[in-house]
């Protein structure tokens, strides 16, 4: 038997891949399925149907009033970006200053910012493809970032916020490259969570160009090669345009004032630092700070509508703040209410959020929120807490990474 | 030099287009939509206005009697239609609209001087004929729009002109372009203008040749243009068909007439494959208005069967064209989602 399968795979030069399992967008809306998430177990069918039928109602009722403020809303943020964009460039080329510097970085950012955050990023989602607009779609928008669209669109929009916080199916939890739940199991590399996400916040949009590639799916087999190597060969071609303008053209043209290159080069440098930076802070607050919920693949198994949506609402978390601050998390900040309806116009979230909260409340379900600074200590008190084993910690670090020869040096000292 | 600066610019502008920062000073400016801005709105009757606009880079002057798709926002959603030009071939164009739905009595009553129009370049073959020849212009409401932009066009400039205009509207209030003929008909000997009121006299009766022949009694010898109703031109066809003279009549259509039958058929679940969108089609909606109802950004242009910008990939399933009935389950067949609906489940590559 195992013969037979060694031979057809040696012969055939075509990699098989096993059938991706595609959910329809239409979940029944009654039954249960196999387990329901602790924080929603005391809740009956009838009133997760009812929960969901609720939130169904939210979401037509702001569809309905979508509209042309609405419209303008999204045209003027981004000729806003725009501006800023533009305008940061041309004060770092030409201005003579250190606050010119200062500005024109501020300005680059700040446009980068709103670039990603809230307008790729909830353009990409198809937010505003009601709009019909050519300019505005989720099959046309680039962004300014170095993960070409079409790629994170598959890992985000597909994976992501389909198996939101299932374990062994959404790949975001943790990114494959840190242990954010003691649901997965410790292991040795984990001790360098702490650094790995120090490191992985600067240069936050490399690091998920990379995982867009999903290296992990093409060692499971179930990303063929072709796939890989024709989007390598897209991120390459993405990458070398974002170099070439942060890092190069940028920097070049403060020559012709008569700037030095490193002036710009370090204005460009920290601007998509910065970007980055803040979009790691407000995405990991997104998921990963205490009372935010993992589940298992029984957990989904017969999944219904409302219970689709309890497990957005329990493996997600807001931040709260001015409306400013919303904005320049692209409303990221409203995390729950995107997770339940990715595809509501970003500018609606602020008005839908008080609402859902009072869903939560009446349902008995933990509606998780807090400002920044709390959800960020949070977030990284729990990535540096899971760099070390659950039980046994010392016993555990020994065993893994001390040399033989002092492991039983140890294991006397303690006998 | 152009490009080369244009060029030079997207260094600085990727992923997007300079054109887009350009919108930033200039509303015309894009690399993906042909737009205009308008420059005047006139009102002709208390239903139609007459609406001219200044196209951007993109736009091929149109030749007289020829239309353009033209794209508004309404309630923040992008709306095409097509529209006769009513100016002259060689001036800017002008379209005049008379309100009877959401889109045109949007455009006739909302429209400003600085709005964006979103359009696409002319096209059309009702268009004047390359010789002098005595000409029949029989059209009924706002069917005369094309028809303006060819006596507009021809006869202050061909002393030789020889236009015979019969045009019907309900009353004289809601006649279009009542003045200006009548000024034109006097200044020049070519255009003869006939108007008729159907509330008073009743519809032109194509169904014999009495009337046209007390209208316009050599009707037979001159080269005829039809614009109105379908009613109308089903009619004049017949009526020139059976006096043995097809080729001496050019129809303009509006509208497409749909296959009877079809209601009450089945629809079924429509996926648009590269968009990821799936929704549950009736089996009379074409399915170019059931993709833009779910976001999906369709190709399309006359929306009546004719001009075959709209052509999908049919890439499973079945779909019913709308006009004959006709059920198509070709697998990579391209078909025109503006007349074809869903006839069962189908998937296109869009």
């Amino acid at each position: 038997m195992t013969l037979t399968t060694e031979e057809t795979t040696t012969t055939d030069v075509r990699v098989a891949l096993p059938p991706t399992v595609k959910r329809t967008g239409v979940l029944p809306t009654s039954g249960a399925p196999l387990e329901r998430p602790t924080a929603a177990a005391h809740l009956s069918d009838e009133q997760v149907h009812q929960l969901g039928a609720e939130l169904d109602a939210i979401r037509d009722e702001v569809l309905a009033a979508r509209g042309a403020d609405d419209a303008a809303y999204i045209r003027n943020m981004i000729r806003l970006a725009r501006t800023l964009d533009v305008g940061g460039r041309i004060a770092l080329a030409f201005s003579k200053t250190r606050l010119g510097w200062a500005i024109g970085t501020g300005s680059l950012a700040l446009g980068k910012v709103l670039e990603n955050m809230e307008i790729g990023h909830n353009v990409l989602h198809g937010q505003w493809d009601w709009m019909r607009d050519p300019d505005i779609h989720s099959t046309t928008w680039e962004w300014d970032f170095v993960a070409p669209a079409r790629g994170w669109q598959h890992t985000h929009n597909d994976i992501h916020h389909t198996w939101t916080n299932v374990l062994g199916k959404d790949r975001d939890v943790g990114y494959n490259i840190l242990r954010v739940s003691d649901e997965q199991p410790w292991k040795p590399r984990d001790v360098f969570n702490p650094v790995v996400n120090f490191f992985l916040a600067p240069t936050f949009e490399w690091g998920i160009a990379s995982y867009d590639l999903e290296w992990d799916m093409v060692k499971a087999g179930v990303k063929s090669k072709e796939e890989f190597n024709s989007d390598l060969n897209a991120l390459k071609q993405k990458a070398i345009r974002q170099v070439l303008k942060d890092y190069i053209a940028t920097p070049a043209a403060g020559l012709l004032a008569g700037n030095s290159f490193k002036r710009g080069l370090a204005g460009t440098v920290a601007a998509n630092m910065i970007r980055n930076v803040w979009s790691h802070a407000v995405i990991f607050c997104g998921h990963f700070p205490d009372g935010v919920d993992v589940f298992t693949e029984e957990m989904i198994d017969g999944e219904t509508r409302g219970d689709w949506y309890i497990r957005q609402m329990l493996g997600s978390a807001n931040l709260s703040g001015p409306k400013v601050f919303h904005i320049l998390t692209g409303n990221l900040s409203h995390q729950i209410e995107h997770h339940c309806f990715p595809d509501l116009p970003s500018n609606r979230y602020i008005e839908v959020a008080p609402r859902l909260r009072e869903v939560c409340e009446r349902y008995g379900l933990p509606y998780v929120t807090g400002p920044l600074h709390t959800q960020l200590f949070q977030t990284w008190r729990k990535i540096c807490q899971l760099a070390l084993p659950d039980e046994n910690k010392a016993e555990t670090l020994k065993e893994t990474f001390l040399p033989k020869w002092m492991r039983r040096k140890t294991a006397v000292a303690t006998a | 030099m152009k490009s080369v600066a244009m060029r030079a610019a997207s260094v600085f502008t990727h992923p997007a287009p300079p054109h887009d920062f350009l919108a930033l000073f200039n509303p015309l400016s894009s690399a993906r939509q042909l737009r205009g801005v308008v420059t005047a709105v006139r009102p002709e009757t208390a239903q139609s206005t007459t609406i001219a606009f200044r196209p951007g880079n993109g736009w091929s002057p149109h030749d007289a009697g020829q239309w353009a798709r033209i794209g508004v926002e309404i309630d923040g959603v992008r709306q095409w239609r097509s529209y006769s030009l009513s100016a002259p071939a060689g001036s800017d164009p002008e379209i005049t609209v008379t309100a009877c739905g959401k889109v045109s009595a949007h455009l006739a009553h909302q429209t400003r001087v600085g709005d964006i129009f979103f359009l696409a370049p002319p096209q059309g073959d009702f268009v004047l004929p390359t010789g002098p020849r005595p000409l029949l212009m029989l059209t009924a409401g706002s069917g005369i729009t094309p028809v303006m932009s060819m006596i507009r066009t021809l006869v202050p400039k061909r002393p030789d002109a020889d236009v015979v205009l019969i045009h019907s509207a309900r009353d004289r209030e809601s006649t279009l372009f009542e003045g200006e003929l009548a000024e034109l008909s006097e200044q020049y000997d070519g255009l003869h203008v006939i108007h008729r009121f159907t509330s008073e006299d009743g519809r032109i009766d194509f169904s014999d040749a009495a009337d046209l022949d007390a209208l316009c009694p050599d009707w037979r010898s001159r080269k005829t243009y039809v614009c109105g109703p379908s009613e109308m031109l089903d009619a004049a066809e017949a009526l020139w068909t059976g006096a043995n003279l097809p080729d001496t009549l050019t129809v303009e259509r509006f509208a497409t007439a749909t296959y009877a039958e079809v209601d009450g058929a089945t629809g079924g679940t429509v996926t648009f494959e590269k968009s990821d969108r799936e929704v549950e089609a009736d089996g009379t909606t074409p399915l170019l208005e059931v993709g833009e109802e779910a976001g999906v950004l369709m190709p399309s242009g006359c929306r009546m069967g004719i001009c075959r910008t709209c052509l999908t990939p049919l890439l499973s399933g079945q779909v019913r064209d709308l006009r004959t009935g006709e059920i198509n389950a070709t697998e990579g067949d391209l078909i025109q989602t503006c007349i074809s609906a869903a006839a069962g489940n189908c998937h296109l590559d869009v």
